[in-house]
């Protein structure tokens, strides 16, 4: 019996996802009645989440090349040179709405996924980060998500053997019911051995590998292309499980098979599974492909060729393979345990074909399956520019260095130490920076040479001014990487929005690419891949504009990095960057006076940034300084505490006059950064920064176990580090209010 | 100094074992997989770090019943030094090789960081580069660190001075009995442990303390 010729009624096209000119336009394309099977493939392919239908227009318009690319979007993940014949292959995910509905497989998945994209293209894995977000910490259901994602980030990565060195945590009530999990992977190539998803050559085999086909996940992509409403907790069967022992095996049997020359083309199956990578496949070669799903290797019987083509099991990967080498590829994914099945080959007639039972379940042009998709200009109304705060406008404490304290523990501050330590950071011996710092730094083999990474994005910025918010998220990682001494190399971006059908919140998506290709293009700093997850949204509420960027540097001698804690006593403490005390945005403003409004986030200067961060980068590889960090979020006080603290060592120093000291201690003025460095060599660095017109200004010195701001009551490293990092294991210890 | 380090599927701190080995002992180890039936003449055998299959079942005990497991018992029988750390020590306890079991750690989280080992016995071929009450700092990685035996076992452990290091300075990550992070057979060549000496070798790591015991080994086996 088959149920591939049901009746394609309007509400079984509208569960598909599909809009009715949606659907209009597929009767065009096919000139007939689709399917069932077709019905689910066309939902697959022209999802929102496969087919960047609303964003692609404002895509294209972001710098994708530059002289060290290999290769930019549209593959697996990006590719960068990073010399001597090696490359860095990256990209980030994101896995939101999964893993609001089911945290631990959600977040496990979400990583699994992102591993998958960098060793697809014969990448060995050598770093982790994740950027996550998540609701108010009083909503209720916010430490079981926490809880979940960060076991399920924690329980894939160290099973598999990647270090995970860094990211973000940060709360916010409008991720109460959509939290985001954006995950970051990235490998290390042989720049001439890098594999791509292009099918080639007529009536070669097709070959799946990797674990069974079951029914989970089956339409895990629409589900991630709509909004939430009360009924979400229900979707629990549309999120897939992980298996990173698996996806172990799935590394190795691929890298082994890899080096035989066997492999002519490798697709991983993600979201919408055998349909998208089938079809990529097959497009991007120009060529057709026919598959008999009898072949698949599935662990539940029964299925049917509709649920076959749209489940999303995990640690499944599609080749085509070289006809010569087929029985020496077999062998290797024996040896790992893993399915290996020829399933179909490519054709020459441009038709994607489906049998199941010896019925032609589906026959596709596999061309406009891709290419066809719909694409929309949506309508956007820009966020109207806000305006600036004056230092005056924002009330000052009773006690700088109290507040201080305050700021150091809330939960967006404090120490993420809870959430990294159940991350395997040390794993392949070459963490010379772990979590904790500006950027973490692996070693390349044996080095000299290493990379440096980070993730970060302020969408309070964003919300407030997306453009500026864009801008500041790009600037913001170019100098994390900056600060541990590495030339910034390019971007992988992760877009999570709310529904773009929603004018103004297309409006901050276009804003915030303005932003983010603005500063991509004046710091030479292109995105080379990239994932956009929209309608982040819940009951009709959208989540801040979180456009999170995630950022790889090189340094060419591991020797030269730099950390953020303070080295010695006596050292001199300079601030380089103008201080001009903008409060506005800041968590000074939004979570000490409890001010949320749209008053504009400081503005970033590209110029100036690129001017002070390559000042602050040859200062390092000089190694005239001896510890240096970026000044971000809570301001230049926050930092100078960050340093204190991670390197057990307290400071002595004096705000000038002529600024209010809560604006100097708190403001968040953008290309600024702290460095030491002996007391005997101040002067020259001072001298240096003068002839570069850099503002650079001495605070202080090192010293002592306490921070001491002249005129204010000195407070105690012990004390600071009981508040920083008490915060985070004490919420975590708290009651579980799911069913509160 | 001759070593082998066995390959079993979802090892995954197997690279930086090799790699350890070598840089410390200047000789290349063998990679043996799981499914071999015999290892080859080697001083050393060592069962690595990682999740051998996926750890599904209690950790490390799918591991303890893989093909060249049988051998592994022969040759420390024969008195080949067998060294097992993380992973590795769990397999050692799952196969009969030492005494006592790895539980989940009390906290129920897999935990990552440094913590101060106390070399409770110099004396081992494994331990004799530290000296006796040293502390050296350590990474671990695990999620079931746990070490749990009888009272009876326990007793004759340390009546038997058969705990090599212990977890110090009030650093013990897991809930060990009596701070155990590692353990020697009553033969002295069969050694487990759950910290991570192949992660603290140079100074990218932030330490060397970890390359006395390879050295120990070195020294003493060879």
């Amino acid at each position: 019996m088959s149920a591939n010729n049901i009746e394609i009624t309007p509400a079984l096209i509208a569960e598909h996802g599909l809009k009715p000119d949606e659907y209009q336009r597929i009767l065009t394309l096919i000139g007939r009645v689709p399917t069932l099977t077709e019905l689910g493939i066309f939902s697959a392919m022209w999802n929102e989440h496969c087919s960047y239908k609303s964003s692609k227009k404002w895509l294209r318009t972001l710098p994708t090349t530059g002289p060290r690319v290999i290769c930019g979007p549209g593959e697996n993940a990006g590719v960068v040179d990073i010399g001597d014949g090696q490359a860095i292959v990256f990209k980030m995910e994101s896995h939101n709405h999964p893993s609001y509905i089911e945290p631990h497989q959600g977040a496990a998945t979400g990583v699994g996924g992102i591993l998958r994209d960098v060793f697809t293209m014969g990448a060995r894995p050598i770093a982790a980060l994740n950027a996550l977000r998540f609701g108010a910490p009083e909503h209720h259901r916010t430490r079981h998500v926490v809880s979940g994602v960060v076991a399920g980030v924690g329980g894939y990565g160290n099973s598999f053997g990647v270090p995970t060195i860094g990211g973000e945590v940060n709360f916010d009530e409008s991720y109460n019911g959509n939290c985001l999990v954006n995950a970051f992977a990235a490998g290390l190539a042989d720049a001439d051995k890098i594999f791509y998803s292009q099918a080639k050559g007529i009536g070669l085999p097709i070959v799946y590998l990797g674990s069974k086909t079951g029914r989970d996940g089956i339409h895990g992509a629409t589900m991630a292309s709509a909004e939430f409403d009360q009924d979400t907790e229900e979707k629990r069967p549309t999120v897939q499980i992980g298996d990173p022992f698996s996806e172990k095996l799935l590394l190795e049997a691929c890298l082994e098979l890899m080096q035989t020359g066997a492999v002519i083309a490798i697709q991983d199956m993600g979201a919408a599974g055998l349909t998208c990578s089938a079809v990529e496949m097959g497009a991007k070669g120009d060529l057709g492909v026919e598959l008999n799903l009898d072949l698949v290797p599935c662990r539940e019987t029964g299925m049917s060729a509709y649920e076959m083509m749209l489940s999303e099991s995990q640690e499944r990967m599609l080749m085509v393979l070289d006809p010569a080498k087929e029985a020496q590829a077999e062998a290797v994914f024996r040896k790992w345990h893993l399915d290996f099945a020829v399933i179909g080959k490519t054709t020459n007639d441009l038709r994607f074909r489906i049998y199941r039972h010896n019925e032609l379940m589906a026959d596709l042009p596999i061309k406009e399956l891709g290419d066809q998709a719909p694409e929309y200009d949506r309508p956007w109304v820009a966020t109207p520019k806000p305006a600036m705060i004056a230092a005056s406008d924002a009330p000052a404490p009773n006690d700088i260095t109290q507040t201080l304290a305050q700021i150091i523990g809330l939960p967006d501050m404090c120490s993420r130490r809870w959430v990294w330590e159940q991350y395997d950071h040390l794993i392949q011996g070459n963490t010379a920076i772990g979590p904790g710092g500006d950027a973490a730094v692996i070693r390349i083999d044996e080095g000299p040479k290493a990379l440096a990474f980070t993730l970060d994005v302020s969408p309070r910025y964003c919300f407030a001014d997306p453009e500026e918010g864009g801008k500041q998220a790009v600037a913001e990682c170019w100098r994390n990487l900056t600060a541990v001494g590495a030339e910034p190399l390019a971007i992988t971006d992760n877009l999570n929005f709310g529904n773009p059908e929603k004018p103004e919140i297309m409006g901050q998506f276009v804003g915030c690419i303005k932003g983010i290709g603005a500063a991509c293009t004046a710091l030479d700093f292109p995105v080379v891949s990239g994932n956009v997850s929209l309608y982040n949204e819940t009951n009709g509420t959208g989540i801040l504009p979180t456009p999170a960027i995630g950022a790889v540097g090189l340094l060419p001698d591991i020797a030269m990095r730099t950390t953020i804690g303070f080295k010695k006593a006596g050292d001199a403490i300079i601030v380089i960057g103008d201080t001009k005390g903008h409060l506005g945005q800041s968590i000074y403003v939004r979570d000490i006076l409890g001010r949320r409004a749209p008053d504009a986030p400081p503005p970033v200067d590209l110029a100036i940034e690129r001017r002070n961060g390559d000042f602050v980068r040859s200062e390092i590889r000089a190694r005239n300084v001896n510890a240096v960090h970026d000044i971000s979020d809570g301001g230049l006080l926050v930092a100078l505490a960050e340093m204190a603290l991670a390197g057990g060592i307290g400071a002595s120093f004096a705000a000038p006059q002529d600024i209010a000291t809560h604006a100097w201690a708190f403001g968040e003025d953008q290309g600024r950064y702290i460095a030491t460095l002996p007391e005997s060599e101040a002067d020259g660095l001072l001298a240096r920064a003068r002839k570069a017109g850099i503002p650079a200004a001495r605070i202080g010195f090192t010293g002592g176990s306490e921070l001491t701001l002249a005129g204010s009551a000195p407070i105690s490293l012990a004390q600071l580090t009981k508040i920083h990092e008490g915060w985070f294991p004490a919420y975590m210890a708290g009651p579980d209010l799911l069913d509160a | 100094m001759k070593s082998a380090v066995i390959v079993f599927p979802g090892s995954n701190r197997e690279r930086d074992m090799l790699t350890a080995l070598e840089k410390i002992t200047g000789t290349k180890p063998l990679a043996v997989w799981h499914a071999e039936t015999e290892l080859p003449k080697v001083d050393l055998v060592v069962l690595p770090g990682g999740f051998s299959y996926g750890d599904y079942l209690r950790t490390g005990a799918i591991a303890a019943r893989a093909p060249i497991m049988a051998d592994v018992k022969k040759k420390a029988d024969s008195g080949v030094h067998v060294l097992g750390v993380c992973n590795g020590f769990q397999m050692l306890c799952e196969s009969g090789l030492l005494p006592g079991i790895l539980m989940r750690n009390n906290h129920l989280k897999f935990v990552c960081r440094h913590v101060k080992l106390e070399t409770a016995n110099a004396d081992t071929a494994f331990t004799n580069k530290y000296t006796q009450g040293e502390v050296w700092r350590c990474p671990v990685a695990h999620g079931d660190g746990n070490y749990f035996t009888d009272a009876e076992t326990l007793a004759r452990l340390e009546g038997e001075n058969r705990v090599t290091f212990r977890y110090a300075e009030g650093t013990n990550p897991n809930g060990s009995l009596n701070d155990i992070a590692g353990i020697i057979n009553a033969r002295g060549n069969v050694m487990g442990l759950m910290p991570h000496p192949e992660n603290e070798i140079e100074e990218l790591n932030g330490g060397i303390e970890g390359r006395a015991l390879f050295e120990s080994l070195l020294e003493t086996v060879a």
